[in-house]
């Protein structure tokens, strides 16, 4: 590499211009600092969550009852409410999400295309507490009277407008796997005297399934990490979501129970200890939703691409 | 007996004329083959018979296409009922990324002929038709992709000839392939000939010469010559023509 530097610079001895050095080391720095800022942030959050893994039996730590007052940290609903919430969104975007992208994408004339695709990317960047005073004042009340739920602040509501929220990355990147389908695909489905909805559903749809994998785990990864509208519409009653009934009832997720106690904990406490241990659980999490999609990237890669 | 009778067909990209006035007729279980430089319609005049150029956004089509006696741009004509009766192998090699044995059966599935027939015979029969049967028996369930480029074209020949099409058309099969593999497929469309119409498109003077019963010889959107293939590599009626195949034009 340096090589070809020498040749083709005759600035100076070592074959970089002596301008470049500083530049070249201010970049790396800053690349760098990246990595370590994670780094240094996932360390904090070891040092002041661990110890909740000591302080507290791990009987009472995955227990049902998260009531702090009185000593009592079962993270098991909060865990469990995350989780339904966060697959139920799920389970309403991705039909959502994926028939949008195939519209989008396969059927839409030009001029529709052009239209969609900027409003799909003003929908990522609606704020989230916004869409939270709209579920809280629209969307709830709606819950309330069509299910006959006692409040509208249910795993239901929390799950719409979560699916709203994942909506946005589920459809760009779903619609980004679907081009990468090569039109030879299509001609084929098409020459063979499929239709045009055959094509879609037997032969483009599966070749771009690792993307659309993809799309799902970012779109979950998003739902999982979203506080402020799931605390302003799920109800945030710590309650063990098993009942059949759970979707319509109250939930709390992890998110949110951060959120809502962090200003009232001392700091060092035992509780203070459960929610940095919260946020660990909340990590890892995440993290093996990442990883997981990143796998589905790799398989895909190794593969040659989706050619 | 004709199977496509083309009379003065003129095709648009837009404004731009891609076939001028085109007619030629195209005679059943007999290998038609179309040559002439890039660009000079060959392959835009082989997706009219199939009507894929219905795909691509802005084309126009003037002009009469008949199959078996009936117009094939008439409105009214299904056009998926169409490409089941006239099938297509591309350039590229372009098996789906599924098994063999789902590329085979795909056509059948949707067109519902499974029901009616024994899949695993569709399948075996198309394989043995397409000269792979004996190559993949045992890995039916592998990717397709495994495959070399050869048997993937071969393949994508078994999957067209699994519905029963009556023609099938090829757009340059074997450009992306090696020699030996290049002399299989011509061995295929000797055999193919026994059961199906075919029209191919080569850029292979050679190819067209040894393996057609009649060439077309396109050049800049017009059909310069058409005949039998033996007549126009030995007697051209046209100066182009013999520029063309003898090397000094093109």
């Amino acid at each position: 590499m340096d090589k070809g530097v020498i040749v083709t610079n005759r600035g100076g001895i070592s074959g970089r211009r002596w301008t470049e050095v500083p530049i070249e080391a201010t970049i790396r720095v800053l690349g760098f600092s990246t990595i370590g800022f994670v780094l240094l942030i996932f360390l904090f959050l070891l040092r002041e969550g661990l110890p909740i893994f000591y302080e507290v039996p791990t009987g009472n730590l995955f227990g049902t009852r998260w009531y702090p007052t009185f000593e009592l940290f079962g993270t098991l609903p909060l865990l469990l409410g995350s989780i339904l919430v966060t697959v139920t969104a799920i389970l309403i975007a991705l039909p959502l999400g994926v028939a949008t992208a195939v519209f989008v994408r396969e059927l839409a004339p030009d001029w529709v295309r052009e239209i969609l695709k900027p409003m799909i990317e003003v929908l990522a960047g609606i704020p989230s507490v916004v869409l939270g005073f709209f579920g809280m004042h629209f969307v709830a009340p709606l819950i309330r009277n069509i299910f006959g739920a006692p409040t509208g602040l249910t795993v239901f509501t929390g799950a719409l407008i979560l699916a709203y929220m994942a909506l946005p990355t589920i459809i760009s990147v779903a619609e980004d796997a679907l081009d990468t389908v090569p039109k030879s695909y299509r001609d084929a489905g098409l020459a063979m005297g499929a239709t045009q909805w055959q094509t879609i559903w037997k032969v483009v749809v599966p070749a771009a399934r690792s993307g659309i994998l993809m799309a799902v785990m970012l779109g979950m990864g998003r739902a999982i990490g979203e506080t402020m509208a799931v605390m302003m519409v799920t109800g945030n009653a710590a309650r063990l979501p098993l009942t059949f009934d759970s979707l319509f009832r109250p939930a709390r997720t992890m998110t949110a129970t951060i959120a809502a106690e962090m200003g009232e904990v001392a700091q060092g406490s035992t509780h203070y200890h459960a929610l940095f241990g919260i946020g660990i659980i909340l990590f890892v999490l995440t993290f093996l939703i990442n990883l997981t999609a990143a796998s589905a990237i790799f398989r895909k890669q190794r593969r040659g691409g989706l050619r | 007996m004709e199977k496509f009778r083309v009379e003065s067909l003129n095709f648009f990209y837009g404004r731009v004329a891609a076939l001028k006035d085109i007619s030629l007729s195209v005679q059943e279980r007999q290998i038609t083959a179309l040559i002439g430089p890039s660009g000079c319609g060959k392959s835009t005049f082989l997706r009219c018979l199939n009507r894929m150029n219905d795909t691509i956004r802005g084309t126009r089509v003037q002009g009469k296409i008949f199959l078996d006696g009936q117009d094939i741009y008439k409105s009214g004509i299904n056009v998926v009922e169409l490409r089941q009766r006239v099938g297509m192998v591309f350039q590229r090699p372009n098996p789906f990324p599924q098994s063999i044995w789902d590329n085979v059966a795909f056509g059948p599935r949707v067109l519902g002929l499974d029901k009616h027939f024994h899949l695993p015979e569709i399948i075996e029969n198309s394989l043995r038709g397409a000269a792979l049967w004996e190559e993949v028996k045992d890995r039916l369930k592998q990717d397709a992709l495994s495959l070399s480029l050869g048997q993937q074209q071969r393949l994508c020949i078994a999957r067209t000839i699994a519905v029963r099409p009556e023609i099938i058309l090829m757009d340059e099969p074997c450009s992306a392939l090696d020699p030996i593999a290049t002399l299989q497929i011509e061995e295929l469309m000797q055999s193919l000939k026994k059961d199906y119409t075919l029209v191919i498109v080569t850029h292979n003077m050679q190819q067209a010469a040894r393996v057609s019963d009649w060439t077309g010889f396109f050049w800049m959107g017009e059909l310069v010559e058409f005949d039998v293939t033996e007549k126009i590599f030995t007697r051209p009626a046209q100066q182009l023509t013999e520029d063309y195949i003898t090397g000094r034009a093109g």
